[in-house]
């Protein structure tokens, strides 16, 4: 029940949000609150859920297509629970920057945040593939008209890529779907046996693979990062790509034991080339968001190392440093919207010297690039230690790729964070270009804190995660 | 005293339903004084769909077991009254949409005219012979000629009637030929006489299954039998194109499972590949065709085109759950090929010129529910989820895998992707062009209030979204009536 008003919650608002037409900004208060509201709902979802039995808990199964064992059936794994934790967090906070900053027609544009929420819940939560695939394709629905429609110039190829590169990837899944579905008898995730057809498994795995996005496959990334308002960019890199780790913990590895096995070294290889590239390229672009979105492709590079490590370290670890980089990432593109809002632009060759006479901004920009780049003592550092570790046994040469990916990290995060705040102040930063406000810190601070929160405690998320009965279900399976 | 043959009036109920409300037209367009002329016969036709829409519902509750009634020619069953009802219903819904049409000649003859369609197809789907079935063909393709030529004062629509007659009046030709072929081969004209002469390998038989094939792929405007469909889908007034791509599909296709189900389960072999070829066809050449189309219209003719192909690998499927599956497909299809048109219809009429892709734009916020009733149309024409149209996808790629032709789900995802080009690409111009710049509308006042378009359009989203969340009773209602058959 409590799950099902989870996803149900955030769909329901934005149908009234769209049919009753409200003011302004009594529109933007009802989704912000809603967004609380689902944050107060995980917080009583995470407190009734078991970490020690593990398993699948708080579950709600109801027939829907008996003929083909189509069924609605949603809950939590000890994982699920910490993605959609991360989810609501970032979503409330990009409502939250959505009603600050102010967006035109506000009543279609909140419906489709909280449908978008809505939907990636769904996905965190299905146990039907059927379902999964239902809410996967959903998230699709908003995000190309949040992107269309309220982007910035190039919105419309952006929009464009976007689509042809998800639905090509949503497409494979769909007749994956079908095949498992229809050799199964049954689409439950719950019921369903395991398969080694290795076609079926790459339908899912290049959908995964497109939604993280993994190199080759992230040709849609740069424009619509770049071109999405910079809060749906936000949502974009921290929770949806996620919806891409769930599908490789939940579907690909349990339900495709063999091909995964088969197919590790292809893609533990393309991951770590996908790493390594997307750092370089993190360390050359000429703006704000190309650093953010290519080092956001980086980090899923890595925790397709930690997820196709096949241990609990690995595992562990993927999910950790999921949780942290959604809210990493969600801090950061929020700052990057506030820099932009001060100077117009976000080109690092116009921006600098934002340190003097900011040190709100100052203080806040450096601990979260700190915590981006992964220093000893965060919570990211953590995850990528625990991938560093996980995947040793599949070869030393990945573990040292880890490495190195933590030195390039180190490299675009410093360089960035010099080019915004130190330096000479550039064309483009006005002197009387305000330090943060209180409203921005509100929405920052709290994200800040729960990640310096994961750095005190990462065993939190990572011994909570996949351990107990949820790593048997996706460790058993390749034993 | 003379044997008189028992008729069952309730089958024949919805064929007279209709008749009656279309005589009552007829009747009101010479009698009523002419400003209430169009109200009246209107309502009558309406009327006659909608009694046509109950009476179907209880032949469909009445009738567990098929039966065949008046010496093998016409069937009793569930899978005939479905059809009706999708027909029925459909034509309520395009009486609606057309309700407030500009003023023409012979609004009367307009209603009782559609009706009479209706009564045709009603008749046609329970056809159990090559008679009747041809019969009941003729009957509604003559009612549809007149219908798409009806706006006589404009070209395009008299061009429309013209090809449509000669490529209509072909199509059935073939179709007549077909069933001599069939008939000389076996001397029976009763699909189930047809199926029990054993003559498998007669030539005369096959070609004959393929010119009835090939007849009846006319009319669902499956490639490469769909070269009318484009022009007269233009052409004809927006409310006959609702009907013809809703009802006469709906109609052709349950005709076409019944007649190479019952009459050919020997040869299915043969015609199995041959639908599978058509539907790869209509899929690869429909979706291709669409992404190069301006004018909405044409471009939902070829879109309909592309899901002739995708209730062609139902029908190819050859199994009782493929059946279920184009039953089911045809009821979201119905809905959103009606509402599409009406959405079309309506902005035709605010612009007073034929609707293209920049002529939608802007609609999306000057229209809001307009708008999010077109979204919603390509969304599930497309296959997303929310939409009816996701599940009849999806049952239609289980039915074909299920029946091994593992190549036709490939070519369905592919085609589901090329089409995605074309269906978001309306709503890109729905939401994300500003129609400032193109000075569409006349300026000043608002469109003209359209309520009966409005309950339609509302209508049609209700369908298509009610049969995403209740797709159990509606696929039992397809099983039901599939199991009629004998696959």
């Amino acid at each position: 029940m409590l799950t099902t008003l989870l996803l149900v919650l955030p769909v329901v608002a934005a149908l009234v949000l769209a049919i009753v037409p409200l003011p302004r900004d009594a529109t933007a208060g009802l989704a912000l609150l809603t967004a609380l509201l689902e944050v107060g709902l995980w917080i009583v979802a995470a407190t009734r859920y078991d970490f020690d039995a593990g398993g699948l808990q708080l579950g709600t199964s109801r027939e829907w297509v008996e003929s083909l064992g189509i069924s609605y059936t949603v809950g939590f794994y000890g994982f699920s629970i910490w993605l959609v934790g991360a989810t609501v967090v970032v979503f409330a906070a990009a409502i939250g920057y959505a009603m600050w900053t102010g967006r035109e027609r506000p009543r279609a544009y909140y419906a489709l945040m909280l449908f978008l929420s809505g939907a990636v819940v769904a996905t965190f939560v299905a146990q039907d593939l059927l379902l999964f695939y239902i809410a996967f394709e959903a998230m699709l629905i908003p995000l190309y008209v949040l992107v269309g429609v309220w982007g910035g110039p190039r919105r419309l190829s952006a929009t464009l890529t976007l689509v042809i590169y998800t639905m090509a990837g949503s497409l494979l899944m769909l007749a994956s779907v079908v095949a498992f579905g229809v050799t199964q008898g049954t689409f439950s995730l719950v019921d369903s046996g395991t398969s080694d057809n290795v076609w079926i498994f790459l339908g899912f795995a290049i959908a995964f693979a497109v939604k993280a996005p993994l190199f080759p496959l992230h040709g849609w990334l740069p424009l619509a990062y770049r071109e999405a308002p910079v809060e749906v960019a936000a949502v974009l890199s921290a929770v949806v790509s996620k919806t891409a780790v769930y599908g490789f913990l939940r579907i690909c590895l349990p339900k495709f034991p063999e091909p995964s096995d088969d197919l590790a070294g292809l893609v533990l290889v393309l991951a770590a080339a996908g790493l390594v590239y997307a750092s370089l390229l993190a360390f050359r672009a000429p703006d704000l968001r190309g650093v953010v979105a290519y080092s956001s492709m980086a980090q899923m590079g890595l925790i397709t190392l930690g997820v196709f490590a096949f241990d609990d370290l690995g595992l562990s670890g993927a999910v950790l440093q999921s949780v942290a980089h959604a809210l990493v990432s969600a801090s950061m593109f929020l700052l990057v919207g506030m820099v932009e809002l001060r100077c117009g632009t976000g080109e690092l060759a116009s921006l600098g010297g934002m340190a003097r006479r900011r040190p709100v901004l100052a203080t806040v920009v450096l601990i979260a690039g700190m915590i981006a780049l992964a220093v000893p003592g965060s919570a990211t550092f953590a995850g990528e230690f625990l991938i560093l570790a996980g995947v040793y046994d599949q070869g030393w040469g990945y573990s040292a790729v880890v490495a190195l990916g933590i030195v390039l990290a180190a490299m675009y995060m410093l360089r960035v964070i010099s080019a915004i705040l130190h330096v000479k102040p550039g064309p483009a930063v006005r002197e009387e270009a305000p330090d943060l406000r209180g409203a921005e810190l509100g929405l920052v601070i709290p994200l800040i804190l729960v990640l310096l929160g994961l750095s005190l405690w990462p065993a939190l998320v990572s011994e909570s995660s996949v351990s107990g009965e949820a790593a048997d279900v996706v460790l058993e399976a390749l034993r | 005293m003379i044997d008189t043959p028992s008729v069952d009036w309730l089958a024949l109920s919805p064929t007279l339903a209709l008749l009656a409300g279309a005589a009552i037209a007829l009747l009101a367009a010479v009698l009523v004084p002419d400003w209430m002329k169009k109200a009246i016969t209107a309502a009558a036709s309406l009327a006659g769909f909608a009694v046509a829409a109950v009476l179907s519902g209880v032949v469909f509750d009445q009738s567990p077991t098929p039966e065949v009634l008046l010496q093998g020619t016409l069937a009793r069953d569930q899978l005939a009254a479905l059809a009706q009802l999708v027909i029925a219903v459909t034509g309520a819904a395009v009486v609606l949409v057309s309700w407030f049409e500009r003023e023409r000649q012979g609004s009367g003859e307009y209603y009782a005219l559609l009706a009479v369609a209706g009564a045709g197809m009603a008749f046609f789907v329970s056809a159990e012979d090559l008679m009747t079935l041809f019969l009941g063909l003729e009957w509604f393709s003559l009612c549809l000629y007149i219908l798409v030529a009806v706006d006589r004062e404009r070209e395009t629509s008299l061009e429309a009637g013209l090809k449509y007659l000669i490529v209509g009046g072909f199509g059935s030709a073939v179709l007549l030929f077909g069933s001599a072929l069939v008939y000389g081969a076996t001397g029976e004209l009763s699909f189930g006489a047809i199926a029990s002469a054993q003559t498998q390998d007669d030539a005369f038989l096959l070609a004959g299954l393929a010119m009835i094939l090939a007849g009846l792929a006319f009319k669902v405007s499956a490639a490469p039998f769909h070269m009318w469909t484009p022009d007269v889908y233009q052409g004809s007034p927006t409310s006959v194109t609702a009907f013809m791509s809703a009802a006469t599909k709906t109609a052709a296709f349950v005709a076409m499972l019944r007649l190479l189900v019952t009459a050919f389960p020997e040869q299915s072999d043969v015609w199995t590949i041959a639908v599978a070829v058509l539907a790869a066809i209509s899929l690869v050449w429909g979706n291709l065709a669409a992404l190069a189309q301006r004018n909405l219209k044409r471009l939902l003719a070829y879109s309909s085109i592309s899901h002739a192909g995708f209730m062609l690998m139902a029908v190819a499927a050859n199994s009782e759950f493929g059946g279920e599956a184009l039953l089911y497909y045809l009821v979201p299809y119905s809905a959103m090929s009606v509402g599409a048109f009406g959405v079309v219809a309506a902005r035709e009429r605010e612009l007073g010129k034929a609707a293209t892709l920049e002529s939608l734009a802007g609609l999306g916020w000057e229209r809001p529910y307009y708008g999010i009733a077109l979204w919603t149309f390509m969304l599930g024409m497309a296959g997303f989820p929310l939409t009816g149209g996701m599940f009849g996808k999806l049952f239609v790629l289980s039915a074909a895998y299920d029946a091994g032709d593992w190549w036709l789900v490939i070519l369905g995802v592919v085609a589901t992707a090329v089409s995605l080009a074309y269906y978001l690409n309306v709503v890109r111009w729905l939401y994300m062009r500003s129609g400032a710049g193109l000075r569409l509308a006349p300026a000043g006042g608002s469109p003209p209030r359209d309520t009966a378009l409005g309950v339609a359009v509302a209508a049609c989203v209700v369908v298509t979204v009610g049969s995403f969340f209740f797709v159990q009773p509606i696929l039992d209602a397809a099983a039901d009536a599939a199991s009629s058959l004998p696959f």
